[in-house]
């Protein structure tokens, strides 16, 4: 269907992409993988007509074929769905369905038609949304499936899914695989770029590895094993990836028996948060457990002041915090990993140092002035313990990988020196190395007497790297497992549980009717 | 392997020129394209002022000689300090229409408070009326800054109703004349000099390197600009967003009524429907064709400097080949559309 030979691209003197094929086939659904800075997203750009190669050729469907920009690409049937969604929030659903082909009638927008059409198209993947309603209304996970419905809706002979899953909750993740199966069925031809191998091993019946811009291995999913393709990913042999291959949170001692770090009580706040209350003593980690629209982000950004609460306290190392503000929170000794990166963590067009140095500005300031020194120092230190791989303090934290932006957010809030600290999705979009390493990272903190609340949706790791979880659902606590209760199973069992119970008290209510 | 991730991350412009061998010569040719558009987007504005200095050097009569250069000169510190203030409210993603009208008001506060009682004045010393003058550009900018950051209307409604009402409040001031002002020291302001440099000169050259060294150096500075990269961010890493803005905006009121008062010392009188007219737009103009980016998180202080004098200097320049004043607005135009292009394209491409 579409194939590519030899695909080079250089940027300046760098070689993003040197010498890569692939070959795209109907109804079948091939894998990219391979670390950041590998070479997906400019081999992906390769085919879109997004870039244009320096060597190599584009066949689409037995042709050469050459793309000088993503609509010809469009136009020839090949659709691009990107990790982040790339719509208009304002417009309704429908209006984003038909973005760019509106259904007109006597030269006006026939919104009827494209209601009833998007409506019967959502429909048919399973997708319940109203589609009057704007976008923007909507969570990550819906938008994302409306994006794929768009996509596929263009009678698209080639799918592209860059990431498609990253922002996605495991039951929407589901779904989203179950809609690429209907592609296969179809005859589409569907590229699958993801972090995730759960998700490549499940939905894809070839796989190609880039590493460092090359073509490191191509063939068969059922022909593979996991630690083969993560060995061919990172490049390392097999055998070292022995205790790689499960999450590094696990084999820390639990904590003793001690005061809490960080009490939060009775949070309240109206059709958000319903009387969540979380405890983590020094050492502790707490995990918070739940699906997407579940509570968890908002409970730690409560916890941090960015969130106005209806009631509900909230005290750290025995001190009641009365104001509700990040900066009050923050002298209290709480820091806060948001979940989304891009817009609530980096500031893109500033440095590394400038950006790891933004909240201690008052640390290495005399009378107002900042000490280039003193902050040259810390970002130093930071950037070496947490191994952020950069060509120096002053570039720009735009430039950086997922993970290495991560780690920078991070260090942000380690030089403050909290005693405790709030993740939200610490790994999520990040290389599978950078993502041990930020484990291991967590566990040592913890170690080290502070307390943490981890947020992830991969319940793998809020199992193996909490000492107790804590459950949400609809922002209220399901209830709470310790130790060795932890699994997988349990945490599913209770939010399972507790939906059951919703669908009985439905149908008591609708008898009683 | 980090070698190569960080340069595919990295993009086009800030790899070395000297890449790997064995590349093809053409590759080779079309670095220097990129060098190009990039020293563009840094460096624009001075190519663009060198050129014109040297056309004026070259075509202009009287160009060279001292009376013309200090005539430009002096023409130049209240746009320049306006512009100052206004790169900085840019600089956190904002802008200020008020400039103008603060001008406007800062001159009418002077000018009640020095007139004597047979003009309608207060009859007070002059140095209070000045300083009285400053504090209300101060009140107007705090104003300001309240408007934007506490009850979060955006920057360019907020500092609208003062456009608009800014000239009302001074004409209500003065009582609705201009006001001639007889005052010995205004003619200091005015002809005064120090090492031949005329002091308005030396007040703007001073305050250019205080609001530099502030912006650069200063944890207000640090973290105005990252307010301008990522507000949200700002305010997860706990940065004092609010108090930040009310002192930038309070700052750009405060550099608008020092430059409402030169502007009024040049003039010998108050005049609160033409002082600052205008100005607002010259400054936003100057600050762009400076390359400070209107989406914020950025301030350039030298560039908005050489903003200024390029686009006064192109005024003079135009006058004095007798070009009728609506060919001059239409350059103006064109070169502020220059000046954003030239920022769109690095980004895109990059």
């Amino acid at each position: 269907m579409l194939s590519v030979r030899g695909a080079t691209k250089r940027f300046g003197g760098a070689t993003a992409l040197s010498g890569v094929d692939i070959d795209l086939f109907p109804g079948e659904v091939h894998a990219l993988v391979g670390e950041n800075g590998a070479g997906k997203s400019t081999l992906i750009k390769l085919m879109t007509g997004v870039y244009q190669s320096d060597a190599g050729e584009v066949r689409h469907r037995g042709e050469v074929v050459h793309f000088p920009s993503p609509r010809e690409a469009q136009l020839a049937g090949i659709q691009t769905i990107y990790q982040e969604v790339h719509l208009a929030p304002q417009l309704s659903i429908a209006r984003n369905v038909f973005l760019g082909r509106e259904r007109t009638r006597f030269g006006a927008l026939d919104l009827r038609r494209m209601n009833r059409e998007a409506a019967e198209l959502l429909d048919r993947y399973g997708i319940v949304a109203d589609v009057r309603r704007p976008l923007g209304e909507l969570g990550l996970g819906i938008q994302q499936m409306v994006a794929v419905a768009r996509a596929v809706s263009t009678d698209a002979s080639v799918v592209i899914m860059d990431e498609p899953t990253s922002s996605l909750e495991p039951r929407e993740v589901d779904k989203l695989l179950e809609v690429v199966g209907l592609l296969r069925q179809q005859g589409v031809a569907v590229v699958y770029v993801s972090h995730k191998l759960d998700e490549v091993f499940r939905a894809c019946d070839k796989i190609t590895v880039l590493r460092d811009g090359r073509l490191v291995w191509t063939g068969a999913t059922r022909e593979t094993t996991r630690r083969q393709l993560i060995s061919r990913m990172l490049g390392r042999e097999a055998s070292d990836l022995e205790s790689g291959l499960r999450t590094q949170l696990g084999n820390r001692r639990p904590p003793a028996d001690q005061p809490p770090v960080l009490t939060a009580a009775h949070l309240q706040r109206r059709f958000v948060l319903e009387d969540i209350s979380v405890v983590v003593r020094p050492g502790e980690v707490v995990g918070l457990a739940g699906l997407l629209g579940s509570g968890r982000s908002e409970t730690v950004k409560a916890i941090f002041g960015a969130l106005p609460l209806d009631s509900g306290t909230v005290t750290v190392a025995g001190h009641p915090l009365t104001r509700a503000t990040p900066a009050s929170r923050i002298r209290a000794g709480v820091g806060m990993l948001p979940e989304d990166r891009k817009a609530e963590g980096l500031i893109p067009e500033l440095s590394i140092r400038d950006n790891i140095g933004l909240a201690a500005l008052p640390h290495f300031s005399v009378a107002g002035f900042v000490s280039r020194r003193k902050q040259g120092e810390i970002v130093e230190v930071f950037m070496k313990r947490l191994r952020i791989k950069a060509s120096g303090p002053d570039q720009k934290v735009a430039e950086l990988s997922g993970g290495n932006q991560q780690k920078v957010l991070l260090a942000r809030m380690l030089c403050l020196n909290p005693k405790v600290l709030l993740l939200d999705e610490p790994t999520r979009g990040i290389d599978v190395g950078a993502k041990a390493e930020v484990q291991t990272l967590i566990s040592e903190l913890a170690e080290k007497g502070l307390g943490v609340v981890l947020i992830s949706s991969e319940l793998e790791e809020v199992v193996e790297g909490s000492d107790s979880v804590l459950v949400l659902r609809d922002g209220a606590c399901l209830g709470s497992l310790f130790g060795d209760d932890i699994s997988e199973d349990a945490i599913m069992n209770m939010i399972a549980g507790a939906a059951e119970q919703e669908m009985v008290a439905d149908e008591t209510q609708a008898v009683a009717q | 392997m980090s070698s190569v991730s960080t340069a595919a991350t990295n993009e086009s412009a800030d790899v070395p020129p000297d890449g790997p061998s064995g590349e093809r010569p053409d590759q080779r040719r079309l670095r220097p394209g990129q060098g190009w558009a990039r020293f563009l987007r840094e460096h624009g504005v001075y190519v663009a002022l060198g050129l014109l200095v040297l056309y004026n050097v070259l075509f202009t009569a009287h160009f060279n000689n001292v009376a013309t250069i200090q005539l430009l000169f002096a023409q130049l510190p209240p746009v320049l300090l306006v512009s100052l203030g206004m790169a900085m409210v840019i600089g956190t993603g904002g802008i200020d229409l008020s400039v103008g009208a603060t001008m406007a008001i800062a001159s009418a506060v002077m000018a009640k408070l020095v007139a004597p009682a047979s003009a309608n004045g207060l009859a007070q010393p002059i140095f209070l009326a000045i300083t009285l003058g400053i504090g209300a550009g101060l009140v107007v900018g705090v104003f300001n800054g309240v408007v934007v950051a506490v009850a979060k209307v955006q920057p360019i409604v907020a500092t609208l109703s003062l456009l608009v009402a800014g000239r009302g409040i001074a004409l209500v001031i003065t009582g609705g004349a201009l006001v001639e002002l007889f005052v010995p020291f205004l003619k200091v302001i005015r002809q005064g000099q120090l090492f031949g440099i005329p002091y308005v000169m030396w007040v703007a050259a001073i305050l250019t390197v205080a609001v530099a060294v502030v912006v650069r150096r200063t944890t207000f500075g640090y973290r105005l600009v990252a307010i301008g990269g990522n507000l949200r961010a700002s305010v997860l890493a706990g940065i004092p967003v609010r108090r930040t803005l009310i002192t930038v905006y309070a700052i750009s009121g405060v550099l608008a009524a020092i430059a409402g008062e030169i502007a009024t010392a040049r003039l010998r009188a108050s005049d609160p429907s033409y002082i600052g007219l205008l100005v607002e737009l010259a400054a936003i103009t100057a600050v762009v064709v400076g390359g400070t980016p209107l989406s914020g998180g950025r301030v350039r202080i030298v560039g908005t400097v050489a903003g200024v004098v390029l686009m006064q200097m192109l005024a003079t320049t135009l006058v004095a080949h007798n070009i009728p004043n609506s060919v001059s607005q239409i350059v103006e135009g064109v070169i502020i559309v220059a000046a954003v292009y030239i920022q769109r394209v690095a980004r895109s491409s990059a």
